[in-house]
């Protein structure tokens, strides 16, 4: 039998993928309708392996209704996630607009910050975050700080006593973000500022009007890549809560199972929420 | 004529007023001196809040429990305090959770750029059917949390014995379901994208195999790419503790998992008598924090360009 070029072509590509589609088959698309299928039962693991008993949604009613630590611990998750993103995608921007200018010491300013990113393991930001050396120390004695805490209401406050509390470990997962951003602006055309520049525009109305719009599709990557970052990170107590009950007998791998299911679906609906509100504001705005 | 000026002291005064402007906020195109300074001011603000807990961190392993105490003693310490490293060393047992560290984490990124660079070329090369579909699949796995996967995976591995062992990390680089795989396929995608197509063509015309094409034209032209996978791979690899506790037990240590220990296993080696010298104390954890990052600090100061180039040079934000 002889072969056509073409097919010849697909069947080589499809070799090329062929770990791929295996390991995806495998290790992720199996485990992932093998969980969903966990999470309705009640599961025991003996000697003679593992021993399924249907429940139906009791799982998830045990998760929302009784379980009161999971439930605080979403909230807690969802809480940090609405706070965190966006001052971690505007932080990042801005070290990246001020790294793209001229000046000395560049790639010694890019060292450092993207130092973090190289030691971000959970044990070791555990010890810093222990000794108190991931919030600015003393801040909440500043005079200042205390007239913007009594001259406000209590929701900025939350935000401004988070922000305080977490401002380093923020800083720390904005590496690998602040390089797109960087990355961006160096591919940004220099003639259309000219062009902008000699119809008038203000650095400021530069940013606005040519700036933002060309980083917006990585405002878009940035976003999704910071939600993710943050819901895997090892120190994201809902995921402790999770590995504490796979090993606990009372309630098994099937429980643990519909609790990794409700914070994947919160994740994808984060996802979903910011990337969709971004892309229909922004191709109306930027289209 | 008090407190009046004549028109041409006028224009010369408003001269003086815009150079000294020019001088301190900038004309189009050229900044001033002010805006200068302040950009100066706020990145090295922003560095030392970056670093403080480095610079913290290093302080205070070198303090002996007297410095420690002392109100006297901010951020250098009295003397060089190496004791707090000698305990760190001995808690952490630095040399042989370090070779352990290493061999958990180099094969499994070498098997991920590998097989990612393999993958990634079928993607950028070669059509075939569903071939958008599946390459939209792959982007999807990278927003499916590890902690999904991880039950069934875990009871899986259990099942083949597989647990306790590198295998349950070097099965899923191999496949490409490895940690972030999903974002090195990009990388090399991308990357293989840019390559002239006329230069693979060239060599075919000379009679070369699609394999040999590959190892021959496409690999060293990707070295760029595969440096960077390995960089990342390696560090994300190094850094993943939540899974390696989960698959590998008591088994394998790495030194993330042994900071992770620190407290229990320095009660269970020192639990002194007395309490005092030989109590755990900020100096002695610190000092094992320090060890714990150190190598990754090294490889990092080594192989820096790479790191903080490689996002720009893989092309990983889009042509």
């Amino acid at each position: 039998m002889k072969l056509t070029m073409k097919k010849k072509n697909q069947l080589i590509g499809y070799a090329f993928i062929s770990p791929w589609i295996i390991g995806f088959v495998l290790l992720t698309a199996f485990p992932l309708l093998y969980s969903l299928f966990l999470s309705f039962q009640d599961v025991r693991v003996t000697t003679n392996g593992i021993q399924t008993d249907f429940v139906g949604l009791n799982n998830y009613e045990i998760a929302f209704g009784v379980d009161t630590l999971f439930t605080q611990y979403l909230l807690t998750f969802i809480q940090e996630l609405v706070l965190s993103v966006p001052i971690i995608i505007v932080f990042s921007l801005i070290i990246a607009l001020l790294l793209n200018q001229q000046i000395r010491f560049k790639g010694f300013f890019r060292t450092i910050f993207f130092l973090p990113v190289i030691i971000a393991s959970g044990p070791v930001i555990n010890e810093l975050m222990e000794q108190g050396v991931t919030s600015i120390p003393s801040i909440e004695q500043y005079a200042l700080f205390q007239a913007i805490m009594t001259s406000t209401d209590s929701f900025v406050n939350t935000f401004l006593i988070y922000l305080m509390n977490n401002l380093i470990v923020i800083l720390w997962f904005s590496g690998v973000q602040i390089l797109i951003f960087l990355a961006a602006l160096q591919k940004i055309d220099k003639q259309v500022y000219e062009a902008a520049k000699i119809d008038g525009a203000s650095n400021w109305e530069c940013f606005w009007k040519v700036t933002l719009p060309s980083l917006f599709p990585m405002v878009v990557v940035n976003t999704i890549y910071t939600i993710v970052m943050f819901s895997i990170f090892a120190l994201n107590p809902v995921i402790d809560h999770i590995q504490s009950n796979m090993f606990d007998i009372s309630t098994g791998l099937g429980y643990a199972s519909a609790l990794s299911w409700i914070y994947f679906l919160i994740i994808a609906l984060a996802l979903t929420v910011s990337v969709g509100l971004m892309t229909v504001r922004g191709s109306k705005k930027y289209a | 004529m008090e407190g009046r000026l004549s028109i041409e002291q006028k224009k010369k005064l408003k001269a003086r007023v815009n150079k000294s402007k020019r001088f301190l906020f900038g004309m189009q195109g050229k900044e001033g001196v002010l805006l200068k300074t302040f950009v100066y001011v706020l990145l090295i603000c922003i560095g030392f809040v970056y670093l403080y807990p480095l610079i913290y961190m290093v302080s205070f392993s070198f303090k002996s429990l007297e410095d420690l105490l002392s109100p006297l003693v901010n951020w250098i310490p009295s003397q060089f305090y190496f004791d707090n490293y000698l305990r760190a060393n001995n808690v952490l047992s630095f040399l042989p959770t370090l070779m352990q560290s290493f061999y958990v984490t180099v094969l499994p990124a070498l098997a991920q750029t590998a097989v990612a660079g393999v993958i990634g070329y079928g993607f950028a090369r070669f059509d075939f059917p569903l071939k958008r579909t599946l390459f939209v699949l792959v982007l999807a796995t990278f927003v499916v949390p590890p902690q999904v996967t991880m039950i069934p995976r875990y009871v899986f591995f259990n099942e083949l014995g597989l647990l306790g062992n590198i295998q349950a990390f070097l099965i899923p680089a191999v496949l490409g379901q490895g940690l972030n795989s999903a974002i090195f396929i990009l990388i090399f995608y991308q990357f293989f994208k840019m390559i002239p197509k006329s230069l693979e063509e060239a060599a075919q015309l000379d009679g070369a195999g699609v394999v040999r094409v590959f190892t021959t034209i496409a690999i060293p032209m990707a070295v760029p790419a595969i440096i960077i996978s390995f960089l990342f791979s390696f560090v994300w690899y190094w850094n993943e503790t939540y899974l390696a506790s989960l698959y590998f037990g008591n088994q394998l240590s790495t030194l993330p998992l042994e900071l992770q220990r620190f407290v229990a296993t320095f009660n269970q080696l020192y639990s002194g008598n007395d309490s005092g010298a030989n109590s755990i104390n900020e100096g002695v954890r610190m000092a094992g924090t320090v060890l714990s990052i150190l190598p990754l600090l090294l490889v990092y100061f080594l192989t820096q360009k790479w790191f903080v180039e490689g996002v720009d040079r893989s092309g990983i934000t889009g042509e």
